[in-house]
């Protein structure tokens, strides 16, 4: 069962020790359509809960993605900034957006689990 | 009025589209297929490699009837279309009295006395008014409910189209002809608007499905969305009404004043000719160029053009990232002194000033079969 956390904006947040990973949801790649750009925050930055954390376009649209808590940047992830299509491929794995250091745990329980967020889905249906 | 409280019209080829996976939203009114399964991306990169049908029998179509049609739509276009020869079609538009543009749209001659004409869907019923407050009473004049509008498009349409209709492949880039595809009787143009060769196929709405589903059977077609379709025409560099043109710009302004012939520049004639022929004179004010942001980040309709010092010059009029381009693409318009190509620009994407320049149009070269 995955320890993902999600957000009603289809961020999912994945937590060891202090260390969260943030990413968009398979549903949201989908519905975004193919990415064709990224941009990823920098080390360092400071991210309020909900804050605008990273942006992500399909050749339509751009779209923001949202820090699911509040933290402090540790990475963005490269990866996706040079192949914007690996959000399409693997946005519930490697195709994470950034990685941050909590500043408050206790903002995880918040979130929905995975059994929360497919019971959420099937209400925008 | 909104989408929601009104309710959808359908496209002849709705059931299609849905069998085929579209996804349909709601524009101009229609539902309509915005992707399929492949997505924008494949269905664009398909477009220009291969071939790809549109349906856009959202699209107006319309004909003028009798002795008077070309001298009475004259009187409404810029375009020469005493000078258009039998069987030709040209791209116009219709204009306002302060000289901006009511629509762009298609005309073609199909006999001195027959003219048939595509205007956009959004514009159709302002469009066929205009066209009756003007010309009613003069001449017949038809908006055509009956006929659907394909679009077969890219470098693999002729292939395509010689297994359903041999003949077509005689037609040259802007030509119209009756011809028999798949065995149905149709108007097509060798015309599109996505910079490649293809044709735009007027057919009746009872057999648009045949077609459709005959065409969509040829060598290398699949279906594209309108969501390919404005990515496609964005690389062409072509206009599209409502983002890139509208009644606050000229076609001097929107740099299309090639669709004026040398007689009609001098003759007028039409509305809002004084303030055009002032601006072919004197130059326009502003001017709709090409811009390619030079970093990554796709600058999108109605971002701010500034100069390098950060002064506002005006606005993104169509942007997006280009998959043929391979890069973000735009158009926008600038003061006539920024118009030159090269000509470094600022882009205000999420606050932060971004470096782009002004590129020649279009983006990706037209590939239009000129014979």
């Amino acid at each position: 069962m995955s320890s993902k956390r999600f957000t009603k904006d289809h961020e999912w947040i994945e937590v060891e020790g202090d260390i969260g990973t943030v990413g968009i949801s398979d549903y949201a790649q989908h519905a975004l359509g193919d990415v064709v750009f990224v941009e990823v925050p920098d080390a360092g930055r400071d991210l309020a809960k909900g804050a605008e954390a990273a942006v992500v376009e399909s050749v339509k649209a751009a779209s923001e993605v949202y820090s699911p808590v509040s933290g402090i940047v540790t990475a963005g992830n490269q990866a996706i900034v040079d192949q914007p299509g690996l959000v399409n491929e693997a946005a519930e794995s490697t195709a994470w957006f950034f990685k941050l250091k909590l500043t408050n745990p206790g903002e995880v329980g918040d979130l929905m689990d995975q059994a929360a967020y497919d019971a959420y889905l099937k209400t925008l249906e | 009025m909104t989408q929601s409280d009104t309710p959808l019209l359908t496209v002849p080829l709705d059931a299609l589209h849905r069998e085929l996976g579209a996804k349909m939203v709601p524009f101009a009114g229609y539902a309509m297929p915005v992707q399929y399964p492949a997505g924008v991306l494949a269905e664009h990169l398909h477009t220009r490699s291969a071939a790809a049908l549109f349906d856009v029998s959202h699209m107006g179509q319309a004909e003028i009837k009798g002795a008077r049609a070309v001298e009475l739509l004259e009187s409404l276009v810029p375009g020469d279309i005493r000078a258009l020869g039998l069987g030709k079609t040209r791209y116009s538009v219709f204009t306002n009295d302060h000289g901006g543009i009511l629509d762009d749209l298609m005309i073609s001659k199909l006999a001195e006395d027959h003219l048939f004409l595509v205007i956009n869907a959004a514009c159709k019923h302002a469009d066929f008014a205009h066209l009756k407050a003007h010309l009613e009473g003069k001449v017949e004049l038809r908006m055509i409910e009956d006929r659907s509008l394909l679009a077969l498009q890219g470098p693999g349409a002729a292939a395509a189209m010689a297994t359903l209709c041999p003949e077509a492949g005689a037609m040259t880039f802007m030509t119209i002809a009756e011809v028999t595809v798949a065995g149905i009787k149709c108007l097509a143009t060798r015309s599109g608007y996505t910079g490649e060769d293809g044709w735009e196929i007027s057919v009746a709405n009872a057999d648009a499905e045949k077609l459709a589903r005959a065409i969509l059977a040829a060598p290398g077609v699949m279906p594209a969305g309108l969501g390919a379709r404005d990515s496609l025409r964005l690389e062409a560099g072509l206009c599209l009404y409502g983002s890139d043109i509208d009644t606050t710009t000229t076609p001097v302004q929107a740099n299309i004043a090639w669709i004026m012939s040398k007689r009609r520049r001098a003759e007028g004639g039409f509305p809002g000719a004084a303030v055009i022929q002032k601006q072919l004179a004197e130059g326009a004010p502003t001017l709709r160029v090409g811009i390619q942001p030079d970093g990554k980040a796709p600058a999108r309709a109605h971002t701010e053009i500034t100069d390098e010092a950060g002064n506002r010059l005006g606005e993104i009029c169509s942007g997006g990232f280009g998959p043929s381009a391979g890069g973000p693409v735009a158009m926008g318009y600038v003061p006539a002194a920024f118009a030159g190509i090269g000509t470094k620009l600022k882009l205000v994407v999420r606050g932060k000033a971004m470096d782009a320049h002004v590129a020649a149009l279009p983006f990706v070269p037209h590939r239009y079969f000129k014979g």
